[in-house]
Parts: structure tokens; sequence; C-alpha cells
């Protein structure tokens, strides 16, 4: 085999495999969809929304204390994580770019981002649930809080250094106060993009597990009392499917099918609010 | 005919007014920064305190320990920590060749118009909670693996040694194997994207150069694409590894949950994350609660130093941009 040919060959070898490893993301991504579907559709009946989680070896049953207490759960998330997310994410564009302190809050938010949410659980249990007396849907909050923001300061911090500094100079020279400047103009300019990180904290909390498990616990009954143990769809799911009865195995499924559905939606909400908008 | 002073006075009291706004401004969105750090060096220092007795009972040994007997009180790290790293070594091998090959070809051999919907569908991938992975890889993978992958693996690699006693044993579908390639999939689109990010920041001039000269498509991304990216992909490869380390549930579900080290793949065993999602709920309070506190912090420690790293790799690689 001449040169020539032995290049042309190497090429051709290099390309397809880039093709098969990519066809084998998509495939992975497409087998784990239809597996849901496939087993989780059937589940999903008008049982499955207003019943309780149902007692070891009874029949049927549904999941409406869970959706409720992951709802609640997640909402006070939201609102602890979304103020205090895009403060720390203004402080880190509009007066962080030089100092130390900026730069080392940065780092850690970006490793915090990829930090095992397991330990973010048992910083919590040690926190809240070892000194105020008890597994609470509040320590299940706090604990989703610390994953939530991160993703909320990273990205209204990114959104707010694609304002234009025109648009600042502009509001500056009308006289406005720094603050106004801030809240006013370029964090409304962004507003799409903050959304957005919102968004994408709230898909991300959705589905975790690990910070659960020793802080909300999980509660067979339907509860609306945030200080007492709730049942939250991903406890519910690991206890569910590692089971040994069918319905509560099927009822897993639908849970799984339930959360990957929404986690999905939203991240694809999110991002064609924010194509939408930033190619406006 | 005196100057008109009053108007002046209310101008300096307006600026004084929003110097003070703007200084309160600062001190709390500062405030909140301080809160995210806060937060990790709480995290750091509450898991220290809690561990405090275990590494008091059982001193730095605690790390290379193999034991972890609840009813005696004897606890050691060793069989967690080997789990947590085999596993994330294989998912690592099977993850970085394929998030090379989706990089490629997302920034290489893609059709334009394609590229968006393919790298949104890995970036999904991303998103799929680690939850899904764990009952997907039990139910679904797990059984196929041990029906089909598993006893052909034996037969091929038959008595060749060193290798056939990774592969050795009863093949049951879950253990250390099935849980590092569970594990690969979940970091893939990590992988992938930051390798994707990277290999954009090439400058085109040079990519075309080589082309000019007749490069081919492989011999651009080998001999000038990657020399180029190298610190940002091995980033994203530390990004990676930082994932698994720490993950949680899809092992949990797939690892087999035994507290021992058995030189086959094939063998359950044990993970940090997993041992802790098992015991920590039913952990009774003194050591074995400290000893689970101990792993945690073991972890923590590991995976902010990989991860560390691989911020500050991934930032280098992508400041080159600039050059």
């Amino acid at each position: 085999m001449n040169l020539y040919t032995r290049r042309i060959l190497t090429n051709r070898i290099g390309i397809a495999l880039s093709m098969v490893a990519m066809a084998f993301g998509l495939a992975a991504l497409m087998w784990i969809l239809w597996t849901l579907f496939y087993n989780g559709f059937s589940a999903l009946s008008w049982d499955f929304f207003t019943q309780d989680t149902p007692a070891p070896g009874t029949e049927g049953g549904g999941l409406r204390n869970a959706i409720v207490g992951s709802l609640m759960i997640i909402g006070v998330t939201t609102l602890v994580s979304t103020p205090i997310g895009i403060l720390a994410g203004i402080y880190l564009a509009e007066f962080g770019a030089t100092s130390k302190f900026a730069a080392t809050t940065r780092f850690v938010t970006d490793i915090m981002l990829s930090a095992p949410s397991i330990v973010v659980g048992l910083f919590v249990y040690a926190l809240m649930v070892a000194t105020l007396g008890g597994f609470s849907g509040w320590a299940g909050s706090v604990a989703l809080s610390l994953i939530a923001i991160p993703v909320v300061v990273r990205t209204t911090e990114n959104m707010l250094l694609l304002v234009p500094t025109a648009l600042r100079e502009a509001a500056f020279a009308v006289g406005a106060p720094r603050w106004q400047v801030s809240l006013k103009v370029t964090l409304r300019a962004v507003k799409a993009g903050v959304v957005t990180g919102i968004l994408l904290a709230i898909a991300r909390v959705m589905g975790e597990t690990a910070p659960l498990l020793f802080t909300a616990l999980n509660n067979q009954f339907f509860s609306t009392d945030m200080s007492q143990p709730m049942g939250n769809l991903p406890v519910v799911i690991f206890q569910f499917a590692m089971s040994p009865y069918d319905n509560w195995v099927s009822l897993a499924w639908g849970g799984a099918l339930l959360i990957a559905l929404l986690v999905l939606g939203i991240n694809i909400i999110a991002r064609v609010l924010f194509r939408n908008k930033s190619s406006a | 005919m005196s100057v008109a002073t009053p108007p002046i006075d209310l101008h300096a009291a307006q600026v004084r007014k929003f110097k003070l706004q703007d200084m309160f401004f600062h001190q709390v969105t500062l405030l909140f920064a301080f809160i995210v750090l806060a937060a990790l060096a709480g995290i750091l220092i509450s898991l220290a305190i809690e561990a405090m007795p275990a590494f008091r009972q059982f001193g730095l040994s605690f790390l290379w320990t193999n034991v972890w007997n609840v009813p005696e009180d004897q606890f050691g790290a060793l069989s967690a920590i080997y789990g947590t790293v085999v596993t994330s070594i294989i998912a690592l091998v099977i993850a970085v060749p394929i998030s090379f090959g989706i990089a490629l070809f997302l920034t290489e051999t893609c059709p334009a118009w394609m590229r968006r919907p393919l790298g949104t569908a890995i970036e999904l991938l991303a998103g799929v909670p680690s939850i899904i992975y764990g009952i997907w890889g039990l139910f679904v993978f797990a059984p196929l693996f041990s029906k089909y992958v598993q006893p052909y693996l034996q037969t091929a690699v038959g008595d060749t040694p060193i290798i056939s006693g990774w592969f050795a044993g009863a093949p049951i579908g879950i253990g250390i194997l099935t849980a590092g390639i569970v594990l690969s999939l979940m970091v893939i689109p990590f992988v992938a994207s930051v390798m994707r990010d990277v290999f954009e920041t090439v400058p085109p001039q040079l990519k075309e150069s080589a082309y000019g000269v007749g490069c081919t498509t492989w011999e651009v991304v080998t001999h000038i694409v990657l020399p180029y990216t190298r610190v940002g992909v091995i980033g994203g490869i530390m990004l990676g590894l930082g994932r698994a380390l720490g993950e949680t549930m899809a092992v949990t579900f797939v690892i087999g949950n035994a507290n021992r080290i058995v030189g086959s793949l094939f063998a359950p065993g044990t993970s940090i994350a997993s041992t802790l999602a098992n015991e920590f709920g039913e952990a009774d309070p003194g050591l074995h609660i400290s000893s689970l506190f101990a792993l945690g912090l073991v972890l923590f420690v590991i995976t902010f130093i990989v991860l560390a790293i691989s911020q500050w790799l991934i930032k280098r690689g992508i400041a080159k941009q600039g050059i």
C-alpha cells in the first residue's frame, strides 16, 4: 500500500469512527427515552396523580404525595436560590472584574457546579437535620438550593458580561447611580438569559436524589408541612425501583418518565427562550 | 448678582444619596457572593468536624484499611475508594475516545445544519437525571449485559493471564464493570461539550493552512487541532473524572453494594457515594456515622482537587483563543 492510499484510508477510518461515536451518543439517548416510555407510560393514569404512595403489599396507588412534595421543595428552592444567585452574579459581573475575592468566588462556583451532590446532602444533614431534630422539607430545599445557586450565579454573570459597555456608559452619562444601572438597565437587558439560568437550575435540581436522601427523607403520606419529612419523586423512585413489589416498580418507572419529561422539557424551553431573545 | 447656590447643594445631596445607595448595593451583592463562598467552606468544615471521631479512632490508616464491619464498629475506606477509582477509570477509558469522536464529528465533518440539533441532543444527555441512568442500568442494561456481553467477554479472553482475572466470576450483570459503563454514558456529554468548545478555539487559518498543503481531515485533527487544544482537552477529561468520582445514584443502582475488594470487574463492589446513599439513612450515631462523614470528606477533597485542576486547564485552554 503506498503512502497516499494509507493516508486516505486512515482518514476514512477516523471519520467513520467519529460518526460511530456520534451515533452511539444519540442511540444512548434514544434507548433511555424509549425505555422510559415503554415502562413508564402505562403507569401514568388518573390514579397516578390522585392517589398517594401505596403501603407495602397493597395494590394500586399513585405518587400524589411525592409530586406535591417535590413541587413544594423545588418551589422553595427556586425562591431561595433566585435572589441569592442573581445578586451574587451581579457582584461578580459589575464589581468583580479585578478583585481577588471575586476570582475566588468564581472559581468555587465553577467547582460547586460539578461537586458531588451527595456531599451537599451530608452537609445539610450536619447543619440542619442533626441539630434541629429531624428530617424536613426545609432541609431538602436548603440542600437543593446549594446545588441551584451556582447555576444561577454563573449564568447571570455570563449574561451580564455580554451587555455592551456602551449601554452601561449611556446610563451612567445621564446620571444614574450604579445600582440603578445594574438593576434597571443591564439586568433588564439580559432578562431572558437570567430566566434561562433559573430554568436550567430548576431542571438540574428536579432529578437530584442524593441530596434529598438524608434531608427531606421521604413520607408515605400526603403532607404539606415543610418542617416534617416530605415525600418527593426522586427518593420515591429510588426506594420503589429497588423494591420487590411489581406495582412499586411500575410507579417508579412512571415517576422516572415524569421527571425525565419535565427535565428535558424545561431544558428545551430554556434553550428556545434564550435563542429567540439572543438572536432578536 | 449672587450665584444660585441652592441647586448646587441639592445636586451634592443627590450625589451623596446615590453614593450611599451604591455603597449599600455593592455591599449587599458582595454579601451574597460571600454566601456562596461560605457554603463551600461550611461543607468542608462541617464534614471535617463530623469525621473527627472516625479519624481519631482509626487514624489516617482509615484511608487504606480494607474493612467495613458495622456490628463491630471497624471501618476503613479502602474498598469504597477502590470501587470509586476503578469505576471512574473504566468510565473514562470508554468515554474519552467516544467524546473525542463526537467532538470531532460536530466540529469537522458534520453538515452545518445538523450541528445545532445534534449538539443539543448530546447536551440533553447531560441533562438526564442520574436516577434515570440508574433505573435504566438496573432494569434494562444489566440483564442484557449479563446475558449477551459478559459470557462473550469471558470466552473471548479465555485463559489470558491477568486479563482473564478481570472478567472472572458469575456474569450477574451488576458490578463494578456495569457501574463503569453506565458512568461513562453520564460523563460523555460533559467531556464532549468541553472538547467541542476547545476545538472551536483553533484559529481557522491554522486548519486551512494544513488543508492547503494537502492534509486530510484526520491529519488536521491529530496534528493541528489536538496539539493546539491539548490543555483544554485534558481539562475536559478531568471534568469527566470529577463527575464520575462523585456520581451517586446511577452507581448505587448497578454496582451491587458489597463492601469488599475483588479482582474481577464482574464482581459487585461499592463506591464512596453509593456507600453513603445506602448506609447513611440507617447509620447508628457514633463511629458508623462519623466514618460515613469521613468517607464524604475524602470524596469531597478528591473531587475538589480534580475539578480545580480541570477548571484551571479548561480556562487556560479557552483563553488561548485570544492569541
